[in-house]
């Protein structure tokens, strides 16, 4: 897919990737076989009806296109930019065991975005049902969950505690990535199938579940992600110039801190930047610090390329925008200088033993191979958990060791009844297109309850 | 949005403003805080509430004009409305009848300890209050505290009113007149809270105080208000930002504070320079 030239693009905030055109797509779309039983279904969390809407694109029906996709997903431009596609429908891609599968995701984000821009909704209003389901979190769990009980005919309201639906679509994935007026057109969409959206609702604090439950919601779903930062809990951490990735991302993305003083929410990096850990969420960092002005921008990770949990995209256009990458290297304290500002960064280097029960080679700290690097900045990205605001609220809720709701793995319903519960607050962070997955399965969950209420 | 409902000037550069905000208002009690957003452009901070009526639907907050989003909200007037006010956040603080109790307000703070008190004083408490600030121009709310103390001393650096000097030589007089103070509630400046600390610390008064550092969500999900207590990293958000006075480490919270001050003054730069209709 056409790029920005990765020496532009480490610049600006404006997409990386420009998406096809009518004519490449329609080129990639008849390279599909049309399988008589699709793999690819069965890879996608949210049973896209990929052969169908694909053929659409090869009859140049984009419309048509972007109603089939819309059948089971209720945010394809977001999806055709954030999926995982690599390991969920284009690994199960029969072209792929040859050679390239179909493009499934680059052709999922060419019709949405067609569709955006050209389609008319023409969503026909469900026989309402009279019930109502309260969603906790508008992230895309929240969302997929309210845009199918809407389609149900359920009324559904989503309590949002930012000043912005979206969850991590918002605050987390960069505008670079997931441009926000495209999550923000979704989400209207949303609204005009008759979802309510209220926002800055904490809920655990403004209102709790158990008073959802005796104020005429009859069902509840919780979906409040993966929000707690995790730290290193090393020296020097409350240092200035330390962030966690949600902190500097939200900064940046939902508060547009890279506009400032446009916008009033400051972000700064100083020239060497240290980004903590390897996944998505430290790929964004780390390319966020980038075009923020930073000039030497570095990954740091215990153990090597081969176990970096950052999609291969990621990585890639990472290298080609230039960071750096300090592998089998873990940090073990930060030094300030004397007005408390980061100023140096103390690492161990690392080797790989044997494998763990995970299956990762587990890494071994080098004794005595200390070293100092420099640094102005650091980005602390070594995973979130449960954020407990809404599971400490509510009495009757079982759950794990670290704190994520415990739910039936069929109907994703919670040890307290009527409440259900679904995405990275169950699973731990996970990706979008699963919490999304989770979302329609909780609503066919819920939906199912009402009925038998 | 959420109208400003009433306004009053309390200090030059002070004002009261009064929110219409019912199911904030519902649920907040004393020691709470809000996160608001002036417009679509704007940042989040957090402010302490001061004051709110259930019945009403209201939430008071006091507010000094210090920074670019301060001076923003200092020159709301009634009728306009914030974009965004969320609340009630953080921890309540906890109110029981300990016996005699001390408040110490300083400057701005005295806005913040003011429900406190009340509801120390309702709880059955001798409620002592210190009311501090540079100058008798800049106290405010003593009206308010004294209707809610059994008590109240009155402190000034310049010595305008009341003793000449900081809170902690109002609170000295307290407690030389022999009052067993059981608990002391400390809110003001982060240099003020750290002066009481150091004071009440060898006499081993229980003091608690009111973290106000750099916040984004305020509901713990980004950590920018990390505080350490007791050696141990919180967030002021959702753990605070009350804690005990006695294990906070000031010096690295007052650090904290200036990790934006340049970006801070360019703002407050620019927004001055575009009220006198300059060019930018």
């Amino acid at each position: 897919m056409p790029c920005q030239e990765p020496q532009v693009r480490a610049h600006n905030f404006d997409e990386v990737a420009l998406g096809y055109t009518q004519e490449t797509a329609v080129e990639e779309a008849k390279r599909c076989l049309r399988c008589k039983k699709p793999l690819c279904i069965t890879g996608c969390p949210v049973g896209v009806l990929i052969p169908e809407f694909i053929e659409k694109i090869t009859e140049e029906d984009f419309l048509e296109a972007g109603k089939v996709l819309k059948i089971k997903n209720s945010l394809p431009a977001v999806c055709g930019r954030v999926c995982p596609q690599e390991n969920q429908c284009e690994i199960k891609c029969i072209l792929g065991k040859k050679g390239e599968p179909v493009a499934i995701g680059r052709l999922e984000r060419f019709v949405a975005d067609y569709d955006m821009k050209f389609g008319e909704s023409t969503f026909e209003k469900p026989v309402p049902t009279g019930k109502r389901v309260a969603i906790i979190g508008g992230g895309p769990s929240g969302l997929a969950c309210a845009g199918d009980l809407a389609k149900a005919g359920h009324g559904v309201t989503i309590f949002e505690a930012l000043h912005v639906a979206g969850g991590v679509l918002m605050y987390g994935i960069p505008q670079f990535r997931l441009p926000k007026e495209i999550v923000q057109t979704e989400i209207a969409n949303l609204k005009q199938m008759g979802v309510e959206i209220l926002t800055n609702q904490v809920v655990g604090k403004i209102t709790s579940v158990d008073e959802l439950l005796g104020n005429g919601y009859e069902a509840v779903f919780i979906g409040t992600g993966a929000g707690l930062p995790y730290f290193m809990d090393i020296p020097g951490e409350n240092l200035n110039g330390v962030y966690s990735a949600n902190e500097f991302l939200t900064r940046t993305n939902l508060m547009k801190g890279y506009k400032f003083p446009d916008y009033a929410t400051p972000v700064k990096v100083g020239k060497n930047v240290a980004v903590l850990g390897a996944g998505n969420v430290a790929m964004d960092s780390a390319r966020t610090a980038l075009r923020l002005g930073a000039e030497n921008v570095s990954i740091i990770y215990r153990r090597s390329r081969a176990e970096m949990p950052a999609r291969n995209e990621e990585l890639e256009h990472a290298e080609e925008e230039g960071i750096h990458f300090h592998l089998l290297t873990s940090p073990v304290s930060i030094a300030g200088d004397e007005r408390g500002w980061v100023k140096s960064l103390t690492c161990l280097r690392y080797e790989l033993g044997e494998p763990d029960a995970s299956g990762r080679r587990s890494p071994l700290a080098i004794p005595g191979s200390e070293i100092e690097i420099p640094m102005d900045t650091v980005v602390v990205a070594i995973g979130q958990g449960p954020n407990p605001l809404v599971t400490t609220s509510t009495p009757g809720l079982d759950l794990s060791k670290r704190g994520n709701i415990v739910a039936d793995a069929e109907t994703l319903m919670t040890s307290k009844p009527g409440v259900f519960a679904g995405g990275d607050i169950v699973t731990g962070a996970a990706t979008v297109i699963l919490a999304m997955g989770a979302g329609k399965k909780a609503a066919s969950g819920i939906d199912q309850y009402l009925k038998a209420k | 949005m959420y109208d400003v409902v009433k306004k009053r000037l309390l200090a030059p550069t002070i004002v009261l403003l009064e929110v219409d905000a019912p199911a904030v208002a519902a649920k907040v009690e004393p020691g709470q805080f809000v996160i608001v957003r002036v417009d679509e452009l704007g940042e989040r901070i957090p402010l302490t509430v001061m004051d709110f009526d259930r019945e009403k639907g209201t939430i008071t907050l006091v507010v000094q004009d210090v920074g670019y989003s301060s001076a923003l909200i200092t020159h709301m007037n009634e009728g306009d409305k914030f974009q965004d006010f969320v609340g009630p956040l953080g921890v309540a603080s906890e109110i029981e009848n300990y016996g005699t109790v001390v408040c110490v307000g300083g400057g701005l703070g005295n806005a913040p300890i003011y429900p406190i008190a009340r509801a120390l004083k309702a709880a059955g408490n001798y409620v002592i209050s210190v009311l501090g600030s540079r100058s008798a121009d800049l106290l405010i709310l003593e009206e308010e505290m004294r209707a809610v103390s059994n008590e109240v001393v009155i402190a000034t650096d310049d010595g305008s009113r009341g003793v000449k000097g900081f809170v902690t030589d109002g609170l000295a007089q307290v407690l030389d007149q022999g009052h067993q103070v059981k608990v002391i509630w400390a809110i003001g400046p982060m240099v003020m809270m750290r002066a009481v600390v150091n004071y009440t610390r060898p006499k081993g008064i229980k003091t608690i105080v009111s973290m106000n550092p750099i916040m984004v969500d305020g509901t713990g999900m980004c950590g920018a208000c990390r505080v350490s207590v007791g050696n141990e990293t919180k967030f002021a958000c959702v753990d605070g930002p009350e804690f005990d006075g006695h294990l906070v480490d000031f010096d690295l919270a007052m650090q904290r504070l200036t990790f934006y001050r340049d970006e801070e003054n360019r703002a407050k730069a620019r927004l001055e320079c575009d009220r006198e209709g300059g060019h930018h």
